[in-house]
């Protein structure tokens, strides 16, 4: 058993501290762009909107859709991440409906 | 004019107290005149950690109150004449923390002492605004886990947006990411964040990772910081962070796992 093991460790690991990673990478950065109070208050409604359609098409959570707005100098920037499950089926008859 | 330090982590068990007691007494040992204050109210437990817990006669929030001064509450250490130990009150009501007579114990104890160590509850309620309102350093303590991690970032907002650094618009509180409970063998199966990891989310200068270790346990049972057993992984830790604030430059250790012969793996011993 030790023998297998040890030509396993030998392998790229993959454990669940790649998901926390990610998953904290994401909170962090909706956390801290709720904490920005020089962002636009229509972001919170933007938000919604922007997943309320979304959700029509595509199955998506709720806490995979980030509005992220940044002022900088001469520029704003309003990024949106949508993270699409994997294998994302479609929920609706959007698309094909004769 | 003393620097005063906040360890501070939003989430609580993450070894606050245990870094506020190594790291004043290793301040201390270093001949810096050094005070460590608890700061929280009800649930005091930096006097047991330290060992002094049955020498407390008077507490921070008598001080604030006048009811006693601070050469009345203030314990020295037996193991080191550098440091001494303000306890909290363990019957009180959290709000008897106020903002000015923190203030003014934080002013007077400035004048004598090199640093003020300021142990702060765990949340971010009154009494974690408390310790980390006139904060000049804060060491974030967090363990490589999602909700230690998060509440980390989280207690970095606080720090910068309702410290008086902050509300007089002065230079920002310096912070230093200080990760605790550290398991190199699980972060090398990808079990645990690494450090890299954790840096990377809170973007933090690090000062220290401290190993888990059976050390931290045997410590707090006998009332004596980590830090002083020098055989320890966890002690010798403390001592390179400690030695790091200070600005010197000691390598990181305690990152890897310890490596182990062809045969020995093979074995699986």
């Amino acid at each position: 058993m030790d023998l297998l093991k040890y030509f396993r460790d030998s392998q790229p690991p993959k454990g669940s501290a790649r998901v926390a990673k990610e998953r904290l990478r994401i909170l962090v950065e909706r956390d801290r762009s709720g904490r920005n109070q020089n962002q636009p208050s229509y972001l919170p409604d933007l938000e919604r909107e922007i997943l309320a359609v979304i959700q029509k098409y595509v199955d998506v959570d709720p806490t995979d859709v980030i509005v992220h707005y940044e002022q900088e100098e001469s520029q704003e920037i309003l990024e949106l991440n949508i993270i699409l499950p994997e294998g994302a089926s479609e929920t609706g008859q959007v698309g094909g409906v004769p | 004019m003393a620097k005063i330090i906040v360890i501070t982590s939003g989430k609580g068990g993450v070894g606050k107290t245990t870094t506020a007691a190594s790291i004043s007494m290793g301040l201390a040992q270093r001949g810096h005149r050094t005070v460590v204050i608890d700061f929280d109210v009800g649930l005091r437990n930096l006097d047991l950690i330290m060992g002094c817990e049955r020498r407390v006669v008077y507490d921070f929030v008598h001080v604030i109150n006048g009811e006693a001064n601070l050469s009345q509450a203030l314990i020295r250490d037996k193991r080191c004449d550098a440091l001494y130990v303000l306890p909290a009150s363990q019957t009180r009501d959290k709000e008897a923390l106020t903002k000015e007579g923190v203030g003014k114990v934080l002013e007077t104890l400035s004048q004598t002492y090199d640093y003020i160590v300021c142990d702060s509850p765990a949340g971010i309620e009154h009494g974690a605004n408390m310790a980390m309102y006139y904060a000049d350093d804060a060491i974030v303590v967090t363990n490589p886990e999602v909700s230690s991690v998060r509440d980390s970032d989280r207690m970095l907002g606080i720090l910068a947006s309702k410290s008086r650094r902050a509300e007089n618009n002065e230079e920002p509180i310096r912070e230093y990411l200080l990760l605790t409970r550290y398991v190199p063998e699980r972060v090398q199966r990808g079990e645990m964040l690494s450090v890299e990891d954790v840096q990377e989310i809170l973007s933090l200068e690090l000062l220290g990772v401290i190993p888990e270790s059976q050390a931290v346990l045997n410590a707090s049972n006998s009332g004596i910081p980590v830090i002083l057993d020098a055989e320890s992984d966890a002690g010798q830790a403390y001592r390179d962070v400690v030695a790091r604030y200070l600005g010197e430059d000691v390598p990181h250790r305690f990152l890897d796992t310890r490596k182990k012969g062809f045969l020995s793996r093979l074995l699986g011993s």
